[in-house]
């Protein structure tokens, strides 16, 4: 069931050459750069001694978030990781907030309840994950459950790591899905390491082969090209949106940095690196909109300008006021369920935009 | 008003809470087609179809993981743990998803969880178990714990409506032991302590069946004044209540089915430690069961769990102090 690399980079980009405009796929790099850029200030501020705490980033992973929140819709849900910064910033986040959570202001998404990235704006459709992988798993598929029960056209997505498929909530939420044939996008990102721990010693087979033993479609797609994921989320979203069940989505990438600050990654052979560096998804979607005429250039230097006036805000921003860290355990009036996020894929934004098969690309 | 078991009042407020709010939706294992291994959903499946109650795969953790996603786009999930015991395999997906969601990230998880609970059936150590204090501990989860057939049917409702995690703990011992008046319809009791008998020598405070086993054991103690306080909500914990009754009665003797070391009695004596100290004519009592896991051979089990005869035994010595 699983394709190699290269079979899924190449037909995945012939595919997504019909589904997205160049404003889409700037869109992409737009992401990309944004979340790069944003996640390099915050740790120059962690350097600082600005941001609390340790400290986690994406590099390298950019598309891997960026392709496949692209192709979700506005009534779409998704839990988001650790290292997919550019799924909040397509559903809207505004970089100042992410500066603000990272260096624990009040301004930020939780008020400095909680760290880094562990964040969700509610508001914007999205729940942010917890430390006990990958238990956003069974959230996805709870909120699957829902739209199925509730005959809505809508679907979950969440990302989660190849170490959280040793876990037993992998296995739980992989099984409910299949069983009740859900319309959930699971995307495991494999970044070949969980914190130092290598693939061999988590899994004796690939864990995409595990979809087809759980009753649904697991693809494996180069997690370091946006276009092949936002196609091959976008073809996940179709079927599911069919009643056709689930999709597990391998995207297979590198991490680049430590899991942490703090983390030198003594344990990652120098070659292995430098292989994956010349794979970078920046450079990669650059060079496509280079060639199709963009000025990247200005793009870049668009996104610094607003990445400093993010800092400035944020820096700008108060803490949280001491006397309220007892607040908000418990919800004191109604309960409110996740609002709609932005979703500036063209394809739903055109009239009569279909997704693909026909029907309206957001529920009515 | 109709005379409903303590287990009929439980189904009596899920039937309609289903009737009233197609949010809700009940989930579990066994609940469905087979009514639930003590058949509290026992004619749902057929009242309310294979969606709303819904026959989960065996997986405690993907129960309470999949309530707080459906809770969070919009429904009222109900989950039957089929023994409380079993929370232990979902206590990740409530302690830190369901605890600490609206704390971290201001989204409310409406979510209420049936916890089948208590000993006194020879069920062993894994079917025992009364594991309230656990959720006590983690910040987030309201927890209560009804004794009568009113406050079964009521506070289900209340907990179902409620915007928070609720633990519900039914115990098992009273599903068809206890009977009562119970108003018809839906509503809603506050999750606040009841005087389950007035009295001003001594209180006894209990909550789930030891409230029973309190009622029995001072009825007629030498012809004292006892009273008995029904906490029925563990999280909040009703301290005006509590510090009221020892103000009144000045000696307390407070009962735990629970495992001794950190149960929701331990919080009781805390409070009263730290706030009636003034009003108190003697120590601060416990009558609980030991540390030890509950064994299943009948004389085992009866000398762990508290009896009518260890309470009334604690009142007196208290009583004479």
């Amino acid at each position: 069931m699983a394709t190699n690399i290269a079979e899924a980079s190449a037909s995945g980009k012939a595919t997504a050459d019909t589904h997205l405009l160049l404003e889409d796929r700037v869109w992409l790099l737009r992401a990309m750069l944004m979340m790069r850029g944003l996640e390099e200030r915050a740790m120059t501020l962690y350097r600082q001694g600005k941001v609390p705490g340790s400290f986690y980033d994406g590099y390298g992973q950019e598309a891997v978030s960026a392709g496949a929140a692209f192709a979700m819709g506005p009534e779409d849900r998704l839990c988001v990781l650790h290292r997919d910064l550019a799924a909040h910033l397509i559903r809207g986040v505004s970089p100042a907030r992410v500066l603000a959570q990272y260096m624990g202001r009040a301004t930020g998404i939780t008020n400095g309840r909680d760290g880094n990235v562990h964040f969700g704006d509610w508001q914007l459709g999205c729940v942010g994950m917890v430390s006990m992988l990958p238990d956003m798993m069974l959230v996805a598929t709870g909120m699957a459950m829902a739209f199925k029960l509730r005959g809505e056209r809508r679907c979950a997505l969440t990302w989660f790591g190849d170490g959280s498929t040793s876990r037993g909530d992998f296995h739980e939420a992989m099984n409910w899905a299949g069983v009740q044939k859900l319309p959930v996008i699971f995307i495991l990102e494999n970044n070949q390491y969980a914190y130092s721990t290598p693939l061999d010693k988590q899994f004796a087979v690939d864990p995409v082969e595990r979809a087809a033993a759980y009753g649904f479609v697991g693809v494996t797609v180069d997690g370091n090209d946006a276009e092949a994921m936002f196609e091959a989320t976008r073809a996940a979203r179709v079927r599911v949106l069919q009643g056709d069940g689930p999709t597990l989505i391998e995207a297979v990438t590198m991490r680049m940095h430590g899991h942490a600050a703090h983390d030198d990654m003594k344990y990652v052979p120098k070659e292995q690196v430098e292989e994956w560096r010349k794979r970078d998804p920046i450079d990669r979607q650059e060079t496509r909109l280079r060639e199709a005429g963009v000025d990247v250039d200005a793009l870049r230097a668009e996104i610094k300008a607003e990445i400093d006036a993010a800092t400035a805000d944020a820096l700008a921003s108060p803490m949280p006021d001491a006397a309220t860290a007892a607040d908000g355990v418990f919800c004191d009036g109604e309960a409110e369920p996740l609002r709609d996020g932005q979703a500036p894929w063209s394809g739903f934004r055109a009239e009569g935009a279909v997704d693909g098969d026909g029907q309206p690309a957001v529920a009515p | 008003m109709s005379t409903l078991t303590y287990l009929q009042a439980i189904s009596s407020a899920l039937r309609d809470e289903l009737r009233a709010d197609e949010r809700v939706l009940v989930m579990g294992e066994d609940i469905g087609v087979f009514g639930g291994a003590f058949k509290v959903t026992d004619g749902f499946f057929d009242e309310f179809g294979p969606e709303r109650v819904m026959d989960t795969p065996l997986a405690e953790s993907g129960i309470i993981g999949t309530a707080i996603g459906a809770a969070v786009v919009g429904m009222r999930p109900v989950c039957e743990m089929q023994f409380s015991d079993f929370i232990s395999c979902g206590f990740d997906q409530l302690v830190n998803v369901a605890g600490k969601m609206h704390y971290r990230q201001g989204l409310a998880v409406p979510i209420t969880v049936r916890l089948p609970s208590g000993g006194g059936f020879s069920g062993g150590p894994f079917h025992s178990q009364n594991p309230e204090a656990w959720f006590m501990h983690a910040p987030g989860i309201k927890v209560v714990a009804p004794s009568t057939a009113e406050d079964a049917k009521g506070l289900l409702h209340a907990a179902i409506r409620d915007p928070n995690p609720v633990c519900y703990m039914e115990h098992k011992h009273l599903y068809r032991r206890v009977k009562g008046e119970v108003a018809d319809g839906v509503f809603e009791t506050p999750f606040t302590a009841r005087v389950a008998r007035p009295g001003s020598d001594l209180v006894v405070i209990a909550y789930g069946a030891m409230v029973h086993t309190a009622l029995e054991a001072t009825e007629d103690l030498d012809g004292a004044s006892i009273e008995v306080l029904d906490l029925r909500s563990l999280v909040p914990m009703d301290e005006v209540a509590i510090l009221e009754s020892v103000e009144r009665c000045s000696k307390v003797v407070i009962i735990d089915e629970a495992n001794t070391t950190c149960a929701a009695g331990a919080e009781v004596a805390a409070l009263i430690a730290e706030r009636g100290f003034e009003s108190l004519d003697g120590p601060v009592v416990r009558v609980a069961t030991p540390d030890v896991p509950i064994p299943f051979s009948p004389p085992l089990e009866q000398a762990v769990l508290p009896s009518v005869d260890r309470v009334r035994e604690a009142c007196r010595e208290l009583l004479e102090y």
